[in-house]
C-alpha cells in the first residue's frame, strides 16, 4: 500500500461525493462543506444533478481552496463513492494517487479498484444496521456516518460540525441528538480502525473574511425583495424554480405587515409562462414592480409578450437562470446559450437589456438594478444568471444596501404635474434620452389617460398605420437603447501585469475560473488586458477595449459564441480579431481549459509569426 | 355606430350623473368597426351601464385581447386607460394589473376566438382564480379580424364563408364559467339592451370573477354561401378597383325580449337563433342548478340569457392572497425594503 504515490495537499484539493438521487446525502454534502468553511478555509461547491427526483446518480463537488479560487478545478483528488451504479466512471475520474472512500459492507473483487489509487474502506451500511432499525435511519445517518469519517481523515474539527448542528436543529433537541451520535460514530470508527494518514488535510485558516456564502438565486430573490419588487408571477421550471420560492420567504420574513398581518407583495404561481409574464407585464402597465423567473423554455414562450412589452415600453424584469438548451437540451446542466435569444427576444427588430452577474452579489444587486432600469427605461430587462451561480453555493462579498438610496419610478407623470398643463404625449421623446413619460391608469380624471397597444401609433398613443409614425417610435426606441449602455452597470477592467495587445472578454458564472486562469497564464508568460462585461447594450468602454487590442479572446459557455456574434453585430467588431472560447458540455468551464485553450493559440500564433506565416484568427 | 365625427361641445342641458358626468363623457373613439357589428351595441351597453354606476370613467381599466372584439375598448370610455394586449392572453395582463392596484375596476373585453382558442387556459385560469373583473366576451362563432374562420364557439354543422363545414363540437364558456368557479355568470345578446345593460351593470358591482358571454352577430362573416349570393357578386366586381372585401353594412339586431319569454332571432346570414330569457322567478344562487338548466335548454335549442349564476357574498384574489388595502403600486421603500440593517443580520446568518 505505502508504496503508492499519494497526492499530499492541505487546504488545496478537490473531494468529491458520488451519491444516489434521493438518498438524502444533499444536507450531508453541504454540511461538510460548510464545516471546511467555518475553519477560515474557502470552498466552491458544486452539485451535479440530474433531471430526476430519485434514482439517478447525483454528485456534489467540493473544492478546498485556501488560494480563493471559486471556478471548478476539474479532477478529482478524493472521491467519496456511494452509488454503485457509476463506481467505475467515478473510479476513474480520480487523479493518480488520489483518494476513494466506500462502502465495504459488501467485499469488492480487486478489479474493481485502481492500481494507483488508495482506497480507504469503511463499512457504513454494516455500522448502521447494527445502530438503526428504522430503515430511513439507517440510510440518512449513513450520510452523517462517513461526514464524521471523513472529518477526522480530513483534519476537520467534529466539534464545527456539532456547532452547525446546533444552528440547524435549534429548537429540535431529538433531531440534534441523534445526529451528533451519527457524527460520533462516524468519528471514532476512522480514529479506531483508519490509521493510515491521509495526504490531503484541512487545516485552520483565516482566508474567508467577512464574506457570505449563498445561492444565486436567493441572492436574486432577496434582491427583488430590496429593490421593491411587489408582484411576483412565475411557473416552476429547473433551475429557477428556487428564486420564486426564496421571493416567498423572504417576503413572508419581511413584507407582513405586523399590525394588519397584510401582505405588501403578490405571488402567483401562474398557469404557464405566457400567463406569468403576461401578469408581469400588467403589474408592470399599472405602476407596480413586477418580476418573473424562468429558464430557457419559458424565454421561449414569453416572446411575444416580450415583444409587446418592447412596443409599448412596459417595464419587465425576468430572471433568466439559464441551463442546458436548445429544448430541453441539459436541464440540469448549465449553460450561458440564451444570450442572443434574450438579446433579441421576439419577432420585429427588438434589443433588450441584459445584466451578467457574475456571482450571487452581484445576482442580488443586478435583481434591485433590473427592477430601477426597467422602471427608468419602460422596457423588458433581463437578469442573466445560470445555474451554476443560480443553484450553488458560493462565497462573496456580503450584501450591502443604502438606506438613503430611493427607487428610481422613471418618468411617470403625476396628476399634479398633469394638472399643471404638463405636455402628455405618451411616446414623445421630450428629454432627447428616447425614454417617454408614461401615466399610470387611474391617476386623473380627465388627463393623461391614452390607449396602450402593440400596434403602431403616434407621439400621442394614437392608432397609427403611417410609415412616418413607425419610423419615429422605431427610432425612438433605438435611441432609448443607446440611453441604456449609460445606465446599466459598467464593465469591469483588470489590466494585465505587463502591457499587452492581447486581451480576453467575459462575463457572469465564467468570471473565477477566469481570474484563476488569469493568474496561470501570466506564470506562463502570457499577459491578457481582461475585461468583464455586465451588461448588453455595451457601454463605449467595449468598443474602446477592442479597438486597444491586437486579439480578444471571448470565454463562454456555448457553441455558437452568441457573445462574440452579439459584439460583432452590435459593434461592427472585426471577426477575424475576435477568437473564440468555447465551453458547453453542461459542466462549468474550468480555469485549466482556459489555459489550455488561450495558450495553444498563444503558442500557435507565435510559432506562425516566427515562420514569417501571416496570423490567422 | 357611425362615421360621423362628434361635436366636441357639450350640449349645456346634456344630463349629468351623481358624479357630474355626462353619458358622453364616457363614450370613446369613432368606432371603425363594420356598420351593424352586434359588438357597437356591447359598446353602448357599457357606456350606459357605467353612466348609470355613476363611475368616475378614470377610475376604469379596461383591458383586452387582439379581435374586433378586443378593439371595442377603444370605443367607450375615453377617459380611462385602455390596454390592447396580445391574442388571447388578456386575462393574464388584467391579473398583474388587478394585483398591482386593487382600487380600480377592471374591465376584460375579449372575442370568442380570443377567450376559447388561443386563450382558453388564460380565460379558465382567471375565473378560477377568482380576478376581480368584469369579462366579456363578445361572441359571434367566427373570427373576425382575421376574416370569418371558426372560432371554438361556432355549431357543429354550421359553414364558414368559404363553404367550409364545422364538425367541432363547440365550446360553451358560459357553462365553463361555472364550472371553473366564476362567482358571477351570465349571457346576453347584444341587441337586447334592455337586458344587457343590467347584467353588466352586475358584474362591474360584483366582488369577485364575473363574466358575461354576450352573443354579438358579425354583419361580415358569418353568412353562408345562399343568402350571400348579392354579396359576392358585389364582391367580385368590385376586386378590379379595390382589394378590400365588400362588407354591406346592415341595421344592427336588436330585440325586446321580456323575461321569461323565448324568441328567434334571425341573424344577419338568415339562420335563426331561438333565445330565452330567464324568467323572473328563476333562482341565480344555485351553482349546479343553473348549469342543470342551461344543459337542458341547450338541448331543446335554445340559447339561454340573463343572469344565470351569482354568489353575492363573493372574494376576489386579494382577499385570498391577503394583500395589504394600500394598492401595491402605491407602496414605496418605506414599506417595502427591509433596510441595511435587517441585511446585516441576514448577512451574519449566511456565515
Ligand atoms: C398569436 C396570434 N395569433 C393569431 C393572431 C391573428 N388574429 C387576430 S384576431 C384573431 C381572431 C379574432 O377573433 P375573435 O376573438 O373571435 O374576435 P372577433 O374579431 O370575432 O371579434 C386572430 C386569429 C394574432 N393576432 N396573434
Ligand atoms: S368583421 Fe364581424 S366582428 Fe368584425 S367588425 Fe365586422 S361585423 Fe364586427
Amino acid at each position: 500500500m505505502s508504496a503508492i504515490p499519494q497526492i499530499e495537499a492541505v487546504n488545496d484539493f478537490v473531494i468529491k461525493f458520488a451519491n444516489v438521487n434521493g438518498s438524502g446525502s444533499a444536507s450531508a454534502n453541504e454540511l461538510f462543506a460548510k464545516a471546511i468553511l467555518r475553519m477560515g478555509v474557502p470552498v466552491s461547491p458544486r452539485n451535479i444533478f440530474p433531471s430526476n427526483i430519485q434514482g439517478l446518480p447525483t454528485w456534489y463537488e467540493v473544492r478546498v481552496t485556501e488560494q480563493g479560487h471559486l471556478g471548478r478545478r476539474g479532477g478529482t483528488d478524493m472521491m467519496v463513492a456511494m452509488n454503485p451504479q457509476t463506481w467505475d466512471a467515478d473510479l476513474a475520474e480520480l487523479e493518480p494517487g488520489g483518494y476513494l472512500f466506500y462502502d465495504s459492507t459488501r467485499p469488492l473483487p480487486p478489479s474493481k479498484f485502481r492500481s494507483d489509487i488508495r482506497v480507504i474502506g469503511m463499512p457504513l451500511t454494516e455500522i448502521c444496521n447494527a445502530v438503526y432499525q428504522d430503515p430511513r435511519q439507517r440510510q440518512l445517518f449513513k450520510n452523517i456516518v462517513y461526514v464524521g469519517a471523513l472529518a477526522i481523515l480530513l483534519g476537520i474539527e467534529p466539534e464545527v460540525v456539532e456547532k452547525l448542528f446546533g444552528e440547524q436543529y435549534k429548537g429540535k433537541e431529538k433531531l440534534l441528538a441523534s445526529n451528533v451520535q451519527a457524527l460520533h460514530l462516524g468519528c471514532d470508527f476512522a480514529r479506531e480502525n483508519l490509521r493510515e494518514p491521509v495526504g490531503l488535510q484541512v487545516r485552520r485558516a483565516d482566508r474567508v473574511g467577512n464574506r457570505i456564502f449563498v445561492d444565486g438565486n436567493s441572492a436574486a430573490a432577496l434582491g427583488c425583495v430590496y429593490g421593491g419588487a411587489t408582484v411576483a408571477a412565475w411557473y416552476p421550471i429547473t433551475p429557477s424554480s428556487s428564486v420564486a420560492e426564496a421571493f416567498q420567504k423572504y417576503c413572508t420574513k419581511f413584507r407582513v405587515d405586523p399590525s394588519t398581518g397584510q401582505h405588501r407583495f403578490a405571488i402567483v404561481q401562474a398557469e404557464d409562462e405566457l400567463a406569468s409574464i403576461g401578469m408581469v407585464v400588467g403589474a408592470g402597465w399599472n405602476g407596480a414592480r413586477a418580476f418573473t423567473a424562468t429558464s430557457g423554455p419559458g424565454i421561449s414562450l414569453m416572446t411575444e409578450f416580450i415583444g409587446l412589452a418592447y412596443f409599448a415600453e412596459i417595464p419587465v424584469t425576468l430572471i433568466n437562470v439559464q441551463r442546458g438548451g436548445p429544448s430541453t437540451g441539459m436541464p440540469t446542466r448549465t449553460q450561458q446559450a440564451d444570450i442572443l435569444c434574450c438579446a433579441y427576444a421576439s419577432h420585429g427588430d427588438t434589443k433588450h437589456v441584459l445584466l451578467f452577474p457574475q456571482d450571487p452579489h452581484e445576482c442580488f444587486e443586478h435583481a434591485a438594478a433590473a427592477l430601477d432600469l426597467a422602471d427608468r427605461l419602460q422596457t423588458p430587462v433581463f437578469l442573466m444568471t445560470d445555474l451554476d451561480i443560480g443553484m450553488n453555493q458560493r462565497l462573496c462579498e456580503p450584501f450591502a444596501w443604502d438606506d438613503s438610496a430611493a427607487y428610481d419610478r422613471g418618468k411617470v407623470m403625476s396628476a399634479e404635474e398633469l394638472e399643471a398643463g404638463r405636455d402628455f404625449g405618451r411616446y414623445k421623446d421630450v428629454d432627447g434620452d428616447g425614454i417617454p413619460w408614461r401615466t399610470l391608469p387611474g391617476t386623473h380624471p380627465t388627463k393623461g389617460s391614452y390607449f396602450t397597444r402593440g400596434t403602431t401609433r403616434d407621439a400621442y398613443a394614437r392608432y397609427s398605420e403611417r410609415g412616418p409614425d413607425y419610423i419615429y417610435n422605431m427610432e425612438r426606441l433605438l435611441k432609448k437603447f443607446a440611453t441604456a449602455a449609460t445606465l446599466v452597470p459598467q464593465p469591469v477592467l483588470r489590466p494585465a501585469a505587463e502591457k499587452t495587445d492581447l486581451g480576453v472578454i467575459y462575463f457572469g458564472s465564467t468570471s473565477p475560473s477566469m481570474h484563476e486562469a488569469l493568474e496561470t497564464l501570466e506564470e506562463q508568460g502570457i499577459h491578457l488586458d481582461a475585461l468583464r462585461l455586465r451588461a448588453f447594450p455595451f457601454p463605449d468602454s467595449v468598443v474602446q477595449f477592442l479597438a486597444q487590442h491586437r486579439q480578444v479572446f471571448v470565454v463562454e459557455q456555448n457553441r455558437d459564441a452568441q457573445m462574440r456574434s452579439l459584439l460583432i453585430n452590435e459593434l461592427d467588431a472585426d471577426p477575424a480579431r475576435l477568437i473564440r472560447v468555447l465551453h458547453f458540455d453542461g459542466t462549468p468551464i474550468t480555469a485549466r481549459f482556459i489555459v489550455q485553450a488561450i495558450s495553444t493559440h498563444v503558442q500557435q500564433t507565435q510559432a506562425l509569426r516566427a515562420a514569417g506565416t501571416k496570423e490567422s484568427a | 355606430m357611425t362615421y360621423l365625427a362628434k361635436p366636441r361641445l357639450r350640449h349645456p342641458t346634456l344630463a349629468t350623473n351623481k358624479v357630474g358626468y355626462t353619458r358622453r363623457d364616457y363614450e370613446g373613439k369613432i368606432s371603425t368597426l363594420c356598420a351593424g357589428c352586434g359588438h357597437d351595441s356591447i359598446s353602448a351597453a357599457i357606456i350606459e351601464a357605467c353612466w348609470e354606476l355613476d363611475i368616475e370613467p378614470h377610475r376604469v381599466a379596461k383591458l383586452s385581447g387582439i379581435g374586433c372584439s378586443s378593439k371595442t375598448p377603444d370605443y367607450f370610455l375615453g377617459a380611462s386607460h385602455g390596454f390592447n394586449t396580445v391574442h388571447g392572453r388578456m386575462p393574464s395582463v388584467l391579473t398583474g394589473a388587478n394585483l398591482a392596484n386593487r382600487d380600480l375596476l377592471y374591465l376584460g373585453v375579449s372575442g370568442d376566438g380570443d377567450s376559447a382558442s388561443i386563450g382558453l387556459g388564460q380565460f379558465a385560469h382567471a375565473m378560477r382564480r377568482g380576478v376581480r373583473m368584469a369579462y366579456i366576451v363578445e361572441n359571434n362563432g367566427v373570427y373576425g379580424l382575421t376574416k370569418g374562420q371558426f372560432s371554438a364557439t361556432a355549431d357543429q354543422g354550421s359553414k364558414s364563408k368559404k363553404g367550409v363545414v364545422n364538425t367541432d363540437n363547440p365550446l360553451d364558456l358560459v357553462a365553463m364559467a361555472l364550472q371553473l368557479g366564476a362567482s358571477y355568470v351570465g349571457r346576453g345578446f347584444s341587441g337586447n339592451k334592455e337586458q344587457l345593460v343590467p347584467l353588466i351593470k352586475g358584474a362591474i358591482s360584483h366582488g369577485g370573477s364575473a363574466f358575461i358571454d354576450v352573443i354579438s352577430p358579425c354583419v361580415a362573416f358569418n353568412n353562408h354561401p345562399g343568402s350571400t349570393k348579392s354579396y359576392d357578386y358585389v364582391r367580385e366586381h368590385n376586386e378590379a378597383v379595390s382589394r378590400i372585401d365588400f362588407i354591406s353594412g346592415r341595421e344592427e339586431i336588436t330585440v325586446d325580449l321580456g323575461p321569461g319569454e323565448v324568441m328567434d332571432v334571425r341573424q344577419h346570414d338568415g339562420t335563426v337563433l331561438r333565445l330565452r330569457s330567464l324568467h323572473p322567478d328563476y333562482n341565480p344562487g344555485d351553482r349546479y342548478a343553473a348549469m342543470a338548466y342551461m344543459q337542458r335548454h341547450h338541448e331543446m335549442g335554445e340559447v339561454v340569457t340573463g343572469l344565470l349564476y351569482v354568489d353575492p357574498l363573493a372574494t376576489d384574489l386579494h382577499t385570498a392572497l391577503n394583500t395589504s388595502d394600500r394598492p401595491l403600486n402605491a407602496l414605496g421603500p418605506a414599506q417595502l425594503c427591509p433596510g441595511a440593517q435587517a441585511l446585516e443580520r441576514l448577512n451574519n446568518s449566511l456565515r
